[in-house]
């Protein structure tokens, strides 16, 4: 931002309309505020006003013990609460040099990639509906609920599940686990041209997104853009390819790459992730071994040697990193999480200038953020 | 001209691409196929959760109002929003020594995360998941649960033959 429209900012001259987007505003998903100014219809700048669902999360995770800090992140990107709980839970494995089981490594990616289709799947529902396409919402409710239900199967809970633990999972998963999941993957395959007809090809939404929010690569890498909405502008970003880790290193895929970098861009990228997902998880179910243990032996105690841990991981909306500073203690000294919305979000008051305030929806629509992932 | 025929191509496009979307809208119209609604409160007799849905925790009390709750308190100190109280009396035992058992296993539903960690770590498997979800209630005091029920004591270990 330059100094000059920092200065109109603080002095907020007189002709400047300046209007609250939110902080319960239904296109904002979340208890987000943003201070718009506009000129007629036209946005002049954009400031996004965070921390209304703050909850300390990181002084939090002081007094919890590794097993306990699990569960707190499910609470940041409750979409993707999994793969969340995957970071810490590699983290805590490096450091303490724990070889968990072949089989949970699969298990785990299975999960990752589930999560990741069901998380596409609410944000291309939610992205139609903000746009004004109703329809696609119950379109894809209904088959996010396949998901949820092979969920609910395994660990009992839809959303929040604290499957992952240090060393492996809470338990083994149900033993129709691997033929539900083969059925949901042949039942999304025939759903995907639905979605294909009713708004992928669809000429209203190709008018409201396309040149809509043009970011470039080199945008995207100096505001830390991740995850699909980097991928969006050609900035080639997944973790699973650039650093692999569980069992990703032996999975056939390719990473989605689009050059445009506008709205329409960034929502082929999801689309053509579900499809990726599709065939990740083909590999990983037929693959998966039958025997093998869920959990690594650990203790009941978990202690950290002293030192400095990272470990970073592809969530569905970027690249989600814990960093963890341990002094020898069962309690973490410090836990930095780092999240990608937070990064995704600041990006959007570049964006939105210049545009009008129905674009503004729409691209805070395709950057898809999760708001308790942005306060933490 | 071009402007004309631009029109005219726009004008084509959109119709397909409404006729395409239409189609799918009509296809579910005529031949719905699974109805995946469920007719919640009215199934409520038949409606059954997973065997493993995390509803509240329960403590298992058997026929003769025995349960498995030494008092250990491993599960308060897993807890990591403080949501189970132990609290502990001393009875005799057979020999008339007092030893410790459980007095109340208290359980606050209103701060609780489903978290398992207190399910998990229990040496006895004295707690476990229940099946019910309908927690609504008036009165926030009501979420303030009591495991054990009254007059309950500690179930005798089978001695192994």
């Amino acid at each position: 931002m330059s100094e000059e429209t920092i200065k109109k900012i603080i002095l907020k001259e007189d002709e400047d309309y300046i209007i609250n987007m939110g902080p319960q505003h239904p296109s904002t998903h979340g208890v987000l505020r943003l201070e718009v100014c506009l000129n007629g219809e036209r946005v002049k700048y954009m400031i996004p006003h965070i921390g209304y669902i703050h909850r300390g999360m990181e002084k939090m995770a002081e007094f919890n013990t590794y097993k306990q800090v699990i569960h707190l992140t499910d609470r940041m990107d409750y979409l993707s609460a999994h793969i969340n709980n995957e970071a810490v839970c590699l983290a805590v494995e490096n450091a303490l040099e724990v070889e968990v089981p072949e089989r949970v490594k699969y298990i785990r990616a299975i999960l990752d990639e589930l999560s990741r289709i069901a998380s596409h799947n609410l944000w291309w529902s939610a992205f139609g509906m903000d746009l004004g396409a109703l329809t696609t919402f119950f379109y894809g409710m209904r088959d996010r609920e396949k998901v949820l239900a092979i969920f609910e199967e395994s660990f009992g809970s839809r959303l929040l599940h604290s499957f992952n633990t240090p060393g492996g999972l809470m338990h083994d998963v149900h033993p129709n686990f691997r033929k539900h999941t083969m059925e949901f993957v042949k039942y999304f395959r025939k759903k995907l041209p639905d979605y294909k007809n009713l708004l992928t090809d669809n000429v209203i939404f190709h008018n409201r997104t396309k040149g809509i929010g043009v970011m470039d690569k080199e945008t995207a890498i100096n505001y830390g853009v991740t995850g699909p909405s980097g991928r969006g502008s050609g900035f080639s970003c997944d973790i699973r390819k650039v650093a692999p880790y569980g069992i990703y290193e032996k999975v056939v895929f390719r990473e989605i790459l689009y050059r445009e970098g506008d709205s329409f861009a960034r929502y082929k990228v999801r689309m053509d992730e579900m499809e990726e997902s599709l065939n990740i998880l083909e590999q990983l179910v037929s693959d998966m071994p039958e025997e093998g243990g869920f959990t690594a032996k650990m203790k009941p105690v978990i202690k950290l040697p002293e030192g400095e841990y990272f470990q970073r991981v592809e969530a569905a909306r970027g690249e989600f990193a814990v960093f963890i500073v341990s002094k020898g203690e069962k309690y973490p000294y410090r836990i930095k999480f780092r999240s990608p919305n937070f990064s995704n979000l600041f990006v959007l008051s570049k964006l939105a200038v210049g545009g009008i305030i129905a674009d503004l929806v729409a691209t805070c629509g395709s950057l898809d953020l999760v708001i308790p992932d942005i306060d933490r | 001209m071009n402007s004309v025929v631009r029109y005219i191509n726009d004008i084509y496009k959109g119709v397909i691409s409404l006729w395409a979307g239409m189609r799918v809208t009509g296809k579910y119209f005529i031949s719905p196929g699974e109805i995946v609604t469920e007719q919640y409160p009215e199934n409520r007799a038949t409606l059954k959760m997973e065997e493993r849905f995390k509803g509240e925790v329960i403590m298992p009390h058997d026929e003769n109002n025995q349960h498995k709750c030494t008092g250990c308190g491993i599960c308060e100190v897993n807890c990591p929003n403080g949501s189970i109280e132990i609290i502990t009396k001393k009875v005799p035992n057979e020999e008339g020594k007092m030893v410790r058992a459980i007095d109340k296993h208290i359980y606050h539903l209103s701060m609780c995360t489903f978290c398992e960690l207190c399910i998990k770590t229990c040496p006895f498997n004295a707690i476990t998941w229940g099946q019910d979800f309908e927690h609504a209630v008036f009165d926030r005091t009501r979420l303030t649960k009591v495991l054990n029920k009254p007059g309950s004591s500690l179930k005798k270990k089978e001695v192994k033959s």
